[in-house]
Order: C-alpha cells, then structure tokens, then sequence
C-alpha cells in the first residue's frame, strides 16, 4: 500500500469542504471526516507490522535524481506514533467541529485548512527525505497562521498570527539552513543515510552550527522558551485550532524532529546543554506562568509551553530511558490536553467568557462536563492512577538519574520537582475555578447552558483513552512507545519496565509535588496578589519593538536606496556597470591582441571624425532639440556609411531607411514637446555623469579594441558554403534571416508588430489640447504643405515602389530584401503623408495598417507551417527553377513568401505609428483612429 | 582602423550614456538612439571589419561575416520600433504629468 496515500487523502479531501462552501457544520464535519477516517484506518493497518518488530518501510518515487531529490517517504515506529496522534486527534477535532460551529455562518474555510494541515503534518512525520519535511513543515507554519487568523475581522487575531508566522518563519527558515548542512555533512538528504551518519556528523567541523540552526527550528515551532511567545497568543484562534494545533499536533512538530534526529545529532554534551537547558525554562516559565493567568484558553497555552518543555527537557537528557519516557508523555498530554481545551471552549461559548475570576461553579450547569474534565485534569495534575501520574514519575526517575554533569545531579531532580508543584497548582486551579469556587459573576451570557450530551463525545473519547493508559500502560507502552523509542534511537533497547516506577525517591518527589500543588493553590489569594506587584515584563512589547525597530530600519534604508526617481536609478545601474566591468577589465594584461591593424584612409577617417563631431554635437546642443535632433541624423548617416564602408550593404540600407523614419517620428514628438530642456542640473551632477559616460566610453573603445584585434572565429563558414546549395540564394544576409534563422525572423517580426500595436493603443485616446505649455510658442512651417514638395512627392511614389519592389525581388541574391523594400515603400508613403498632409494622405490610401501586420505575420507562419505538409520540419525552405516567358529563368524559393510576410509587416509596422503619431498633430485633435 | 573604430564606439556610447542620464525625456530618447548606434555598430564588428567584400556567393574571393550582419539587421528594426515607442511613452507621460521629466514631477531638475 503506497504511503504516499496517507497524506494525498487529507490533501485532496481538504477541497471537499471547500467545495461546499455555506453549507452546514453538520455536513462539512461528515464530508471532512471521511479522508481523515480512511487515512486512520490506513495507519492502524500498519500497526502489526510496527508492533512485530518490522523494519521501517521506506518507499521512493524517484523525481530529480540529479539533485538527489526523491519523493520518499519513511513510515517506522516514531512516524506511525505521531501519525496516529495527527490523525486520531484530528477525528475527534472534526467531530468537535461540527458542534462547536453549529449554527454559525461559514466554517468551509475551518475545515479545509484542517485537512490541509492534517496532511502537511502527516507528511512532516512520515518523511524520508529532509526537503521534503521541511516543505511540510512550512506549509504547517503557513496553515497555521491562516488558522489563527481566521477571525480575519479581529486585529487581535490577525497580530497572533503574524506574531506566529515570524517567529515560526523564521525558525523555519534557520532549519532550511540546518538541514542544508546536515545533508552535506551526512552525503545525503534521505533520513536512511542521515541516521546512520551519526559519528560523522557529530565530528564535522560545521556540527555546533548546524545543531543551533536545526534546533532554531524546532524549538520556535514547539514553543520553547524564549520563542513560546505566540503560543499563548495564538490562542484567539478558534478553540478547535487551538486544541488541535497548539496543544495536540503542531507543537509537538519540534520534538518530534528533536527526537527524529536525535540517533544523526544527539548526545553529546552540546546537544545536553542546548536542549535540556530550553527545556528546563521553558517547563519552569510556563508551569508559573501558567498558575497566575485567568483566561482559561491563555492558563491551558501556558500549560502547554510547560508540558512541552518537559517532553523537550527529557529529550536532552540522554539516559537510557528519557526517550522513552519523553514519548509517553507526549502520548499522554496530547490526550488529557485536547480534551481541556474543548472544555474551555464550550464553557466559552455557553457562558461569553474566558475569565476564570467570573466563571465558578459550572458544576451546576455542566455536569457531565465536569465529571469529564475530571479525568483529564487529574490526568494532568499526575494524579495516582493517571497516565500523567506515570508520565510524571518516569520524568522524576529519569531526572535521577542524570550522573553528569555535577549541577545537573542536583539541579534537575529540583528543578522538575518544582515544576510538578506547580503543574499541580495549575491543574487544580482551571478544574476547580471553573467548576466550583463559588457562584459565576457577571457572565456575558446567562444561563449558561450545558452542551448537548452528543457534543461531549469526543471529549469523552478522550477521556476514556486517558483512563485507559492510566490502567494498562503497558499495554499502551509496547504497541505504540516501544517501536517509536527504537526508531527513535535506531538501535535495539530494551523496554521500559514499568516496576522500576515504585521507587522511593520518585514516590516521595511525586507527592511532594501533589501535596506542594494542592498547598499553593490554597493560598492562592495572597499569591495572586504578590504576582500581581512584580514588575510586569511583556515579551510581547519586546516582540513588537523588535519588529518595529526592524520594519523602520528597512524602511529607512529602502528609501535612501529607492526615492522614486529614475533618473537616480539609472544613474545607479550605470555607475554599477562601470564598477563591475571595470574590475573585470583590469585584469586584461595585453589589450592588443595581435592582428594586423588594417590602415587608415583618410576618407575613412574623415567620416569618423565627423560622426564623433555629430555625436558630440548631439551632446552639446542638447538643450536646444531641434538641432540636436538634427545632429542626430547626421551622426546616423554616417553610421550608414561605416556599415558600407565595412561590407554590410544591407546594414546600410536598413539603416538609412530608419534613420529616415526615426527622425521623421521625433521630429513629429518635438513639434509637441517643449523645444528645449532647462538647464536645471547641478555641477556636481553633471560631473559625475560626465564621469560615468566618460568611463564606460573607454571601457566599451578598450575591450572593442580588444576584440577586434583578436582572431576571429565564426560560424559563419557553414552559412556561406550552405547559402546557394541549401537556402538557393546568393546574398548570405538574406538567406539567413528568412531560411537559415527564419525562426528568430518570424520572432522578430512579431515583436515589431506588437510594437507598433502599442503605439496606436497608446495614441488612441492622447489628447494633445493639454500638452505641456509652451512658453515661448514657436511657429514651425509657415506653408504647411508646400507645393513644390507635394508635387515632387507625387512623381517620386510609384518610381520609389518600383525600387522597392526590385530590391524585394533581387533580396535572396543581392543586396535587399523584405526588410529593406519594406521600408523603402514605408519611406515613400510617408513622404506622402508630409507632402500632402494626413488627410490628403489619407483619402487616397488605403489605411488598413493592423490587418496588413496581422496579414504579414500570417503569411511568414503558414510559410512556415506548409513545409509540415511536406513532411518537413517547421520552416524548411524549397526553392526551385521556374522559365517565365519574356522574364526568362529564374530562381524561385519558399522564403521569398516569407520574405513577402516579413514585407507586409514591416510596412504596416512602420505607417500605422507613424499615422497615428501624424494624426496627433493635425488641428482638428485626435480625430478617429489610423489602422 | 580597428583603434579608430573602437574609439568611434567609445565616443558613441559616451554620448549615449550621458544624454541618458540627463532629466528630461526627449534628451534620454536621443541618447538612446545614440547608444543604440554604438550596440549595432559593436555587434556588427564583432565580424571584424573587412573593406569590399559583401557577403555575397561568389561576389568575391572572401567574404563579410554574414552573421552579425543578419543579427544587426532585426536588431535596426526593432530598434526603430522601440523607440517609436519610447517617443509615444514619452508624449504621454508628457501630457498626463504636464511635464517632460523622467521622474514625472517638475523638480528643481535634479532629486538625488
């Protein structure tokens, strides 16, 4: 049977609930019950098979094996213990669910994230792999925080969660580090290999840290002093989270990942100090805290940090028998545990409170919750005869016997003494505070009454198991704690032997605790009002002002990082570039790299001085646009010519023809734009880009130095030898954009269309009446369209589309292509537009510019797609020899269809933003729109 | 002529990069075209420079990188689509923030 069912059933159940949203609690609790029963069942059935002794079952899907990464799970003695807690417990939550939500609005959310927690847990404790767990446990974290907000309305509810979230976050986070660590340490992140590892982990040279970080983890999840802080203020979650979550299971997370490594990372003397040490606080902090709080819910939290210290304290302890002892009672308390906690919360409900000073004396109106509540406060108290009785004295056993070192002997017997005491004290107070004590005062809702008897079903449940552990423990002890203590030390030990539990000294230590508890509570009076004069120190003013003190802090250093301004932003990312490539550059010894320098003519070198000049120019009449606009276009005609100068004929078209355009479309951005820019920077800032732009100028002339005078290797000897036999075209350029590359083309030519799309959607509804104003006015044109342009334009369209329609045809052999006659055609037409004017343009065109660039983008696709008809892999080209007559033979390929949707596009692309930017200009205001 | 060349570049994206630190939007779009000069002619000569000799099948003996020419090809396209692009963005910040800086609020120029 596939263990990965056990979590995959609460998994998908969880959607059941949240699929019948609105419904009642009735319903959800029997639809939410069904995974978490089959997947009970499941567990038990493995039961046998633990309990005879079986080897743990370990089964793996195997997922990333590169990374070592398997989907494993591991299901031994420790993991069905637990898994049997999660999911028993999580029943019976159910069942009290369902009336404790009875007649309230929406409980979906409840218990969907029950399930999802049930299976998140259950996926902590069975396992293999160390990843793995820690998803599932940040995933508890995560499903708890929603579960403690879940009064979404209430502020306080929403700090506890939060408080939660950090502080579990975080410890989860130093885990991920811990386990990181760990997995390198053992070779492996498989729990199989870890636990075997133990000598060479507890030797590694990183094991102090990985130890701190991994017990980082556990002890804020499981409350252990000084992160049990959001235990207590987690309990504005509804009570059968608390009784669930924060008592039962998800505490108890830590310990179990305390005791699961423990064989990989425990018992040595670290390990000692750490872990009994927080334990030792935190059951001494929380047992007296416990005794002086007077919210029910707030006495059992403390209670539970207490209790979990114990079991944490046991764990540390390294005698041979305190595991086993830690495991029973983390048995025992999540059974007297749970169950009062449902008591609180139906004494909550019935009578509008949570205040122990004004509920007394239940007793007369819940009977039968009373006599429950018996059993699991004595259970509690370590009364004889409990199974908290026997949890108790195996505590004080083991504490005796701890032989180093020499302050522990002493110590720890006391110190747990004490503890008892006051567990005693506590237990005393929440059974006879709310049950006797008098007469209730004020409550909030009278008469309170008592739940129904169906509703105390699972507390007595319970209960009943309670009793049961108290009378056959070791029963109890050999089919469940007896395997999960040998998994837990992975190694043969021998069971408890409940006889040892008679001994004196423990006696004698456990009735001082009982007699020493029954004493306090009798003077409680006097005691309570000796706590209240101390001095009150709230750990949750430290929290705050800790998280307060770091939010500011990051505030403060994002602002002076981030002020909103781009023009800082991209002054910093510059500046970074320079920095960075610059160290890098310094390493390069020998800038030169060999090849012969190729001499310079002085035409060449009259162009280059002229396009830095042009360039320069653009820099110095920058604030005045206009001529620097028009320098700008000089400096782009001369980067035409270098691409002539240096063998890219079609480089030199391309470029000429947008450099055309490019300045026809800014000069239509500058008619409306202010004519200049204010001279507003400071000194020092123009220095310092002056500084940035100086340097990465000889950063980009020294390595493109570098490389030019390098050896040149290329690929390119493929496309030369392949361009006629293969693509049947002379002009490689050509060749290789629609045949050899005509993917990235198609890409490319997309890209362009999106463009320009974007530019019509962005001047569709640009309303050029509020423009920027314009102080000093300037007339542009006197004579808007004059004649002698508009009657030349006219003369020069069909010769200008008779060129482009050649240089499209000639393409695949010589200089051209779709590119190039694309935007020659667009050239002529927009002179068109600036002869003419947009609506004499306009009436004489056609003006479908978006269905051309869909069109174009279309046919350069089904080009593409055809060769599937062939059998061809997309975009295989096919050429061939046609014999036209009159025209004679000539060569005609698959990519001059291509070529042919590269045309459209680059024609569409080009009119419709330069139409929609025109139409901008005219008089009239934006008018209906182009394309 | 290579050291030529390289400092052409050098001075191209000086250019470039210092308009395209300046505060107001049209300047930036100037040096962005100016630096985007220097990027074709770079990718370009990273085929090395040869004089007359097309990469064209039996033109002549030996012959351009055909390559970073198909390359620089799309890349002055797209180049041009960006920028119409970035001109239309920066009317219309223009007319939605009455002002023309980049950071789209009038500020005595600079705010660093």
């Amino acid at each position: 049977m596939p263990l990965a069912l056990i979590i995959l059933l609460p998994l998908t159940g969880a959607c059941l609930p949240a699929l019948m949203r609105g419904r009642s609690s009735r319903l959800l609790a029997s639809v939410s019950a069904l995974p978490a029963i089959f997947t009970l069942l499941l567990l038990l059935s493995w039961l046998p098979h633990v309990m005879g002794g079986g080897e743990a079952e370990v089964q793996r899907l195997s997922w990333l094996p590169s990374l070592g990464l398997d989907v494993a799970f591991r299901l031994d003695g420790l993991g069905l213990l637990f898994a049997l807690l999660i999911t028993g417990i999580g029943c019976l939550i159910l069942l009290y669910a369902r009336y404790y939500f009875e007649g309230k609005d929406t409980s979906a959310r409840f218990f969907t994230l029950v399930l999802l927690f049930m299976a998140a847990m259950l996926g902590i404790v069975l396992s293999e792999n160390l990843l793995f767990l820690l998803v599932f446990w940040e995933l508890t974290s995560l499903v708890s925080f929603l579960l403690i907000g879940y009064h979404t309305h209430d502020h306080a509810a929403r700090l506890g969660a939060r408080m939660s979230l950090v502080i579990t976050g975080g410890g989860g986070l130093a885990l991920l580090g811990g386990v990181v660590l760990l997995g390198q340490a053992a070779g492996s992140y498989e729990l199989s290999t870890v636990l075997a590892a133990g000598d060479r982990i507890r030797t590694h040279e990183h094991y102090g840290l990985m130890l701190n970080l991994i017990l980082l983890g556990a002890f804020t999840k499981s409350a252990q002093f000084p992160f049990h802080l959001w235990l207590p203020h987690a309990m504005t979650a509804p009570t059968p989270v608390s009784a669930y979550l924060h008592s039962a299971t998800m505490v108890k997370a830590g310990l179990f990942l305390v005791a699961r490594l423990h064989p990989a990372l425990g018992d040595t003397s670290l390990w000692f100090h750490l872990v009994t040490l927080t334990g030792m606080m935190t059951l001494m902090l929380g047992a007296f805290v416990a005794m002086f709080m007077h919210d029910m819910k707030g006495l059992l939290a403390y209670s539970t940090v207490s209790h979990l210290g114990l079991v944490m304290l046991l764990l540390g302890l390294g005698t041979p028998m305190a595991v086993a002892a830690a495991l029973f009672h983390l048995l025992c308390h999540a059974l007297f545990k749970a169950p009062l906690f449902m008591m609180a919360g139906y004494v909550d409900r019935a009578t509008g409170t949570r205040d122990m000073r004004k509920i007394n004396g239940m007793w007369r109106f819940m009977p039968a919750l009373m006599g429950l509540s018996a059993i699991s406060a004595a259970a509690m108290a370590g009364l004889p005869l409990m199974s908290g009785y026997l949890s108790k004295k195996m505590l004080f056993g083991e504490s005796l016997q701890v032989t180093a070192p020499d302050w522990a002997v002493v110590v720890i017997p006391l110190w747990v003494t004490l503890a008892g005491l006051f567990s005693v004290a506590y237990s005393i107070r929440i059974f006879h505070n709310v049950f006797f004590n008098g007469r209730p005062i004020d409550l909030p809702i009278w008469p309170p009454a008592s739940p129904r008897a169906a509703a105390l079903s699972p507390i007595a449940l319970l209960a009943f198991a309670t009793l049961l552990v108290g009378l056959a423990p070791e029963a109890f002890y050999a089919g469940l704690i007896h395997p999960a203590f040998a998994a837990a030390r992975q190694a043969m030990v021998t069971p408890f032997d409940f006889t040892t539990l008679g001994g004196r000294v423990p006696m004698l230590m456990s009735l001082f605790a009982l007699a020493g508890g029954a004493l306090f509570y009798h003077w409680r009076d006097p005691l309570f009002r000796l706590h209240a004069r101390l001095p009150e120190v709230d750990a949750k003013e430290i929290f705050d002002w800790l998280m307060r003190s770091a939010i500011a802090l990051s505030q403060r250093r994002v602002f002076q990082l981030e002020n909103g301004s781009l023009q800082r932003y991209l002054t910093f990312i510059m500046a970074t570039v320079v920095v960075l490539v610059g160290l890098e550059l310094g390493d390069v010894t020998r800038w030169h790299g060999g090849a012969a320098l190729a001499p310079i003519d002085p035409l060449t070198l009259l162009a280059a001085v002229l396009l830095c000049l042009a360039a320069i120019g653009v820099v110095a009449f920058h604030h005045y646009r206009l001529p620097a606009l028009l320098l700008l276009g000089v400096t782009g005609l001369f980067v035409t010519v270098t691409f002539a100068r240096f063998s890219a004929p079609d480089l030199a078209l391309t470029q000429l023809m947008v450099e055309v355009m490019a300045v026809v479309i800014m000069m239509l951005a500058l008619s409306f734009l202010p004519q200049t820019s204010p001279r507003g920077s400071t000194g020092f800032r123009m220095g310092r880009d002056l500084a940035i732009a100086v340097l990465m100028g000889v950063g980009v002339a020294a390595f493109s130095f570098a490389i030019l005078t390098r050896p040149h290797r290329t690929i390119s000897d493929f496309f030369l030898a392949n361009s006629v036999p293969g693509g049947g075209g002379t002009n490689v350029v050509n060749v290789i954009l629609v045949d050899f590359r005509g993917f990235d083309t198609l890409g490319e030519i997309t890209v362009l269309g999106i463009a320009a799309l974007a530019v019509f959607a962005f001047t569709r509804d640009l309303h050029l009446k509020e423009r920027v104003v314009e102080t000093n006015p300037m007339h542009w044109v006197a004579e808007p369209h004059p004649i002698m342009l508009s009657t030349v334009a006219r003369l020069v369209l069909p010769i200008a589309l008779l060129v482009s329609a050649y240089i499209f045809l000639r393409g695949h052999n010589l200089p051209g292509g779709g590119f190039i006659a694309g935007l020659i055609t667009a050239v002529a037409l927009t002179l068109q537009y600036m002869a003419g004017g947009l609506v004499w343009a306009q009436s004489r065109m056609l003006t479908a510019f978006r269905p051309l660039i869909g069109a174009g983008v279309l046919i350069a696709t089904a080009t593409g797609l055809g060769s599937w008809l062939f059998g061809f892999p997309f975009l295989t080209s096919a050429h061939g020899h046609l014999h036209l007559p009159l025209v004679g033979e000539f060569e005609l390929a698959t990519a001059m269809l291509f070529d042919l949707g590269v045309y459209a596009t680059v024609v569409g692309s080009t009119l419709l933003i330069l139409a929609n930017l025109g139409k901008l200009m005219t008089v009239a205001g934006p008018g209906k729109e182009i394309g | 002529m290579e050291l030529l060349y390289a400092i052409m570049l050098g001075v191209l994206t000086s250019c470039g990069v210092y308009l395209l630190l300046r505060a107001r939007t049209f300047t930036v779009i100037l040096g962005l075209t100016l630096l985007s000069h220097a990027v074709n002619l770079y990718l370009f000569a990273s085929g090395r420079l040869v004089a007359g000799a097309p990469a064209i099948v039996g033109l002549s003996e030996r012959s351009a990188d055909p390559l970073p020419q198909a390359l620089v090809l799309t890349a002055i396209v797209i180049g041009f689509a960006m920028t119409a692009f970035v001109v239309v963005l920066a009317l219309k910040a223009a007319v939605e923030l009455r002002n023309d800086h980049v950071d789209g609020e009038n500020p005595d120029e600079d705010r660093a």
